[in-house]
């Protein structure tokens, strides 16, 4: 299976470890991973500040980059349920606006073959043991749009208990938002600076070394409150303990 | 009475702070914080249980939502039906199309009863248009009877949550307002009062009991409106509401016209879904209902004030309408992360949280700071759409009053389509926004971005200057790596050459 990897422009100019984690897992399970080099951005953060017409032309160039793949996997829950939920509104609205159906059609192709990284393992390649090792203890935050936006459940969880030496724990408060929300973290800076206080306590109470999550937009606005508190913890993206081996940790 | 705050002003002051400065001192308050937490953690667990207890939750939250959604598609033939029906049965209709002729209404119709004095149910709709500051400026002087709105009252202060108004209190302020203020209103709080909720209950209630019995003019709003029927209904827990409503010889009740229902049958999912939405409760202690007046029961006279207030422009946007649904249940604000931490009064209105985020700057327009802050009052989380009983994507309506403030763009104002101009204050975001745009419309220009902060990346500074403080004030930035993914893509082919 031939697959297109959208890392997203945050992970790949802040966080190609992340990257290479997926290409390394992904190679492991049999699937042929391309990176399509014209990728940029999916547009979220124009959409959600209000910029939506300013997040057409980027909406576009997506589907015309990943237009042609069977299979989109992308290592973010926010930017998957940017493309699956709202890109179909933004041609929605754009018909809504009388400039009929040009965009809705544009986009249609990429919605339903986009994947987030955790439900392509569990949902299109059918594995919950991805052959990982990862001596740690781990506690998973499930981040607002992987969870709330794209349903993702149970999966994330699924994929860390089946990892070999992976000691899972709970958080206190797990489904409650980080604090950063795209230009909310900036825009609201106090707010966002006190939900991140709290969910790095809650991480800490738990004992575990390693904060894991599926997006690492929030892990960026955690482990920066981490690394600020003096916590004694890191911020590890899922991908890179999915990717883990016993011959090779990758973080 | 110079410096009692009766009720909430109609519009915010001109000097309401934006969001983020209005919350800011609400986060470092560690009273405040713990108050609201406590608050907040409680009822959203209470109300996860009392919803899980159903089975059909999720089909009566679709039924709720069909049912809403129709009323307001056809809201004009309704709300005719409902004045016919109420007139029908020996009440009189009356419609304001703003704040300010709903208080010129209701301060006639009292001051046609001789009275200078009136006792309130908790109502939404008349803290919204400030009606007991307009009362008072005629000489009428209102209570409050509901316990937290009374707290509210008697301590000069303002409500921070829709159902629990008094949220931000814990009880021992309470005691000491009651000590220090019952006095003055009417009769005193016991000696030696304690901060025990009974005690206080008890001293709540022999200072309301003197209100209820002399009160000749009651003044509620309504939680539901039966148009086939003409019925009113208020839901609540005290009884205190059904003292109002059943002892004075006039009842005035002002209601907002969205809170229409075709028919009677339609309360039978709204009666579920809105006590478990709100106090988690299975069914609320008090669901009073009335239809007119009815000979030798109840008071003489019945008026009901219809309020527009910025409603029918709310429902001619498209994607905004949906926040007319509402049901007032507050859950959206018990499960609201920028609500636990900002409290209630930062978002300079009677309607905080994340409903009110979306409510004020429609009812409003986005001409003040504060209004304009709003809709960039959540982190987007959807906590609050997954808990709205009459599914309500506030989300959807945030992002979409974002591109009002940052676009502009065509809106109804008091009935008539006009232009808003983008607001003042988001150039440089613009500009950004557009030239981050470019960008990703050019991989070329990102890729060269993209290397630049690679290469510089032993320059970078720990913290930033200008705007940037706002995020390396709190965190830390992350470190720019030695290259970036399509870098090292292209270098090793994805790997497959060996290289790492």
């Amino acid at each position: 299976m031939r697959v297109a990897l959208f890392l997203t422009c945050v992970n790949d100019t802040l966080y190609p470890d992340t990257g290479r984690a997926v290409v390394k897992l992904l190679t492991r399970l049999g699937v042929e991973v391309d990176f399509p080099m014209a990728q940029t951005c999916c547009g979220q953060a124009h959409y959600n500040t209000g910029y939506r017409h300013e997040a057409e032309p980027l909406a576009r160039h997506f589907s015309d980059v990943f237009g042609e793949y069977e299979a989109i996997v992308t290592p973010s829950g926010s930017c998957g349920a940017m493309i699956r939920e709202l890109y179909p509104r933004m041609g929605e609205r754009a018909r809504a606006e009388g400039r009929g159906d040009t965009l809705a059609a544009v986009l249609a192709p990429v919605v339903p073959k986009t994947y987030e990284l955790t439900e392509f393992l569990v949902d299109v390649l059918g594995v919950t043991d991805v052959g990982a090792c990862y001596p740690h203890k781990v506690t998973y935050h499930p981040t607002c749009h992987g969870l709330r936006g794209l349903g993702l459940g149970d999966r994330p969880r699924r994929l860390l208990q089946a990892v070999e030496g992976l000691e899972l724990v709970e958080l206190p408060g797990a489904e409650e938002c980080c604090g950063f929300g795209g230009t909310f973290a900036l825009k609201n800076a106090d707010v966002s600076a006190a939900m991140g206080a709290d969910k790095v306590r809650n991480a800490e109470s738990t004992g575990a070394e390693v904060l894991c999550a599926a997006d690492n937009s929030c892990l960026m606005h955690i482990g920066g409150t981490m690394t600020r508190l003096a916590v004694g913890m890191r911020p590890v993206h899922i991908a890179e303990i999915l990717a883990s081996t016993e011959e090779e940790t990758a973080v | 009475m110079s410096r009692t705050f009766v009720g909430m002003p109609v519009f915010p002051p001109p000097t309401h702070p934006a969001f983020p400065e209005a919350a800011r001192d609400a986060v470092h308050n560690h009273t405040l914080r713990s108050n609201l937490r406590h608050a907040t953690h409680t009822i959203r667990a209470k109300r996860a249980r009392a919803v899980a207890e159903l089975s059909d939750w999720d089909r009566l939250r679709e039924a709720g939502r069909l049912i809403k959604d129709h009323t307001l598609r056809h809201l004009d033939r309704y709300l005719v039906q409902l004045e016919e029906s109420v007139t029908a049965a020996g009440g009189t209709v009356h419609w304001a199309v703003d704040a300010a002729e709903a208080n010129r209404i209701v301060a006639e119709l009292v001051k046609a009863t001789g009275e200078s004095e009136v006792v309130k149910v908790k109502s939404m709709a008349t803290q919204e248009i400030g009606l007991n500051e307009a009362l008072l400026e005629e000489g009428i002087r209102a209570y409050e009877t509901d316990l937290a709105e009374l707290i509210v009252q008697l301590g000069n202060d303002r409500p921070s949550h829709i159902l629990v108004p008094a949220i931000h209190r814990n009880r021992g302020e309470i005691r000491d307002i009651f000590r220090t203020e019952m006095g003055a209103w009417g009769r005193p709080a016991p000696d030696g009062l304690t901060d025990t909720p009974a005690e206080l209950a008890e001293a709540a209630r022999l200072h309301l009991r003197e209100k209820f019995l002399r009160a000749k003019v009651g003044i509620s709003g309504a939680n539901f409106m039966v148009a086939e029927t003409g019925t009113l209904v208020v839901v609540e827990s005290e009884g205190n509401g059904r003292m109002c409503l059943t002892l004075p010889e006039t009842l005035i009740s002002v209601v907002g016209i969205e809170k229409t229902v075709p028919t009677w049958q339609d309360l039978e999912v709204f009666l579920q879904t809105l006590p478990r939405s709100s106090t988690a409760e299975r069914m609320n202690p008090y669901t009073s209902m009335w239809t007119g007046t009815t000979d030798e029961d109840g008071p003489r006279a019945f008026h009901l004030v219809l309020l527009d207030n910025g409603r029918t422009d709310a429902l001619a946007d498209q994607v905004g309408r949906q926040a007319l649904r509402c049901i007032r249940c507050s859950a959206c604000l018990n499960v609201c992360p920028v609500y636990e931490r900002a409290g209630g009064h930062a978002y300079g209105s009677v309607y905080p949280g994340p409903i009110g985020a979306i409510l004020s700057p429609q009812l409003r327009g986005t001409a003040s700071e504060i209004d304009a802050s709003l809709p960039y009052a959540s982190s987007l989380c959807g906590a609050c759409y997954e808990v709205c009983p009459v599914a309500i994507d506030i989300p959807e309506v945030l992002v979409h009053l974002r591109e009002r403030v940052v676009e502009g763009g065509v809106a109804v104002r008091q009935g008539n389509k006009v232009v808003l101009k983008p607001a003042k204050g988001h150039a440089a975001e613009r500009a950004a926004m557009r030239a981050a745009r470019w960008a990703f419309s050019h991989p070329g220009a990102l890729r060269t971005g993209q290397r630049l902060a690679s290469r510089t990346r032993r320059l970078h500074p720990r913290t930033l200057p200008g705007p940037g403080r706002a995020w390396s004030a709190t965190r830390d930035l992350p470190a720019a790596p030695a290259e970036p993914f399509r870098d090292w893509w292209q270098r090793t082919r994805g790997g497959k050459d060996g290289a790492k």
